[in-house]
């Protein structure tokens, strides 16, 4: 039907939400720039362009992929629970209506969606800090999109029903919770970039050199974006205006508020002071948390939540230096731990009372069967992330090569892989010619 | 002619250089240095990892001045610069055997 002023609503959309869901998805590409900032000001000044780049080409690879058929495999009609079909690559169907009352646009939904696959593989950048080459990362983010993103969104998101009759194994037949995303986006990173740490070896000099963070403002800048554009990953999952996102909201506050405080008490007892690099992940510490819970726990819930993600993420990112393996800013310990957390604890503090489609935990009065559907789905997507991405990288490492030299990884990888630097810090260290050079010579002062 | 080199603690620099002025030195050289002096740096901690920051940054503040006022001047930039804290810097003299003005070519106490 078309409306007196021209725009057309198509037949069973909800107007609400497809508004809602709109900015959610524009909420979260936020996150990705602001991710951007979060890594970039915590690598050395002389990598800082290579690491935002890497979630900036994100955008690009993931954005590309996802529209031609990376969607689709995720939401199509399911082949065994496994993976979807081509009937969306395009996106070209613009006339489809999903979610049944839900009543979102496919292209709407599709978009949000697109959003979790660009901002979960940027997360991996994170692992190979200043010593990845730019194009095989590039290729290494298409292949791992399509290979690992796809398959774990399709298993958990894709709801028999909702986009395409059948869906996902995890979803359907195993009956994991998980809201927002403590699978597909946040162990699935975890592990997949523990696997590229592996691949790729630790820096050089690493740990006994000092790689401090450049730039806490931009770290506290970028942690801000993350927390703000979360409110549209955490709530917006509930594809709905309604209650439960609310609820998602609530809890989502709740738990990295209280994550922020458990972190600096922590942070404060073991190392006498309270940092901001510690404030800042410890707020993603909490959101990556409450991801899986947002939509199936109460405040007290989040609560508890927050408080164990600020305690056990920062303990898990103390055991790096133990175990060896240089994830250089620590997404194995936040996002890989920190989702685990979450999806394990849903099955003590899910309450149905919250959603009706969640379930009851073990404190709520339900009983271990919750736990147990947690445990395989943590464990199936862990075992995937990890296998799969450790397979791919050592591809492109055995084929084009992942690593820059270690001149290059001595002297700075902005310059080398970008012919860029970050900041200039005297006119002394730069002469050449710019273009309007000639043009200006001639001008008389 | 006597050049009296200041190392001071960057946020003393204001002061230094109000002292100065108010003894009628008028000119001075001002450059961000780093250094550290007995108690070597100090120690900061990210997501629990010691790194040891072993050169501080600190500003050196150069004057000539004539010889009967370099000890007012000493005791001028001493009393502005310290804290009382570990690492307010250092203070030392000298000697001078000429100096010359390039826009004027003027030489000795002149040129200063």
């Amino acid at each position: 039907m078309t409306a007196s002023s021209g725009v057309q609503v198509l037949s069973g959309v909800q107007v609400g939400n497809t508004a809602y869901l709109l900015g959610c998805a524009a909420l979260v590409m936020l996150m990705t720039p602001g991710l951007a900032f979060f890594y970039g000001g915590m690598v050395r000044a002389k990598s800082v362009l290579n690491m935002m780049m890497m979630s900036v080409v994100c955008l690009g690879v993931v954005g590309l992929v996802w529209v031609l058929g990376g969607f689709s495999l995720a939401f199509g009609d399911s082949t065994g629970g496994l993976i979807g079909n081509l009937d969306f690559a395009g996106l070209r169907d613009t006339t489809t209506v999903v979610g049944g009352d839900a009543g979102i646009p496919l292209q709407v939904f599709a978009m949000f969606q697109l959003m979790f696959a660009v901002i979960t593989a940027a997360l991996l950048s994170g692992a190979v800090a200043d010593r990845a080459r730019f194009w095989p990362f590039a290729l290494f983010i298409a292949l791992w999109t399509v290979l690992v993103y796809v398959p774990l969104a399709h298993w958990i998101f894709a709801f028999d029903g909702f986009v395409a009759e059948r869906g996902g194994w995890m979803a359907n037949t195993l009956g994991a919770l998980d809201f927002a995303g403590g699978t597909a986006v946040e162990i699935n990173s975890g592990a997949s970039a523990l696997a590229l740490a592996v691949v790729l070896g630790r820096r050089r000099g690493w740990p006994q050199q000092p790689m401090r963070p450049h730039n806490l403002p931009a770290v506290l800048l970028g942690a801000g974006l993350l927390w703000f554009g979360w409110f549209g990953f955490n709530a917006g999952s509930a594809l709905a205006a309604g209650a439960v996102a609310g609820n998602a909201f609530v809890t989502t506050m709740t738990a990295s508020a209280a994550a922020v405080l458990s972190w600096l008490a922590l942070e404060h007892r073991l190392d006498g002071r309270p940092t901001s690099l510690g404030a800042a992940s410890a707020a993603i510490a909490g959101l990556v948390g409450i991801t899986p819970a947002c939509g199936y726990v109460d405040t007290f819930g989040a609560l508890a939540i927050g408080l164990l993600a600020g305690v056990v993420c920062q303990l898990a990112i103390r055991l790096k230096y133990r175990l060896g393996y240089d994830d250089s800013l620590d997404v194995v310990a936040i996002h890989g731990v920190g989702g685990l957390l979450g999806m394990l604890m849903l099955g003590f503090v899910a309450t149905s009372a919250v959603n009706e489609a969640g379930a009851d935990g073990l404190l709520y009065g339900g009983g271990p069967a919750q736990l147990g559907k947690q445990v395989v789905a943590v464990l199936a997507t862990a075992a995937f992330a990890f296998g799969v991405s450790f397979l791919l990288a050592w591809l492109v490492r055995a084929t084009i090569g992942f690593r820059v030299d270690a001149e290059v990884e001595a002297e700075g990888i902005d310059e080398a892989e970008h012919a860029e630097t970050a900041y200039d810090y005297t006119p002394l260290t730069t002469t050449g010619r710019s273009l309007g050079a000639a043009r200006t010579e001639e001008t008389p002062r | 002619m006597i050049l009296v080199t200041a190392i001071v603690k960057p946020f003393a620099l204001g002061d230094v250089k109000s002292a100065l002025e108010r003894l009628g030195v008028l000119g001075m050289t001002v450059s961000e240095v780093q250094g550290h002096g007995r108690q070597k740096g100090h120690t900061e901690v990210y997501r629990g990892a010691e790194y040891n920051v072993d050169f501080v940054p600190k500003v050196r503040v150069e004057v000539v001045v004539d010889d009967e006022v370099v000890e007012r001047v000493l005791d001028a930039v001493v009393a502005a610069a310290r804290t009382g804290k570990i690492g307010d810097g250092k203070v030392w003299t000298t000697r001078v055997d000429q100096v010359v003005r390039v826009r004027t070519g003027e030489r000795g106490p002149d040129a200063v």
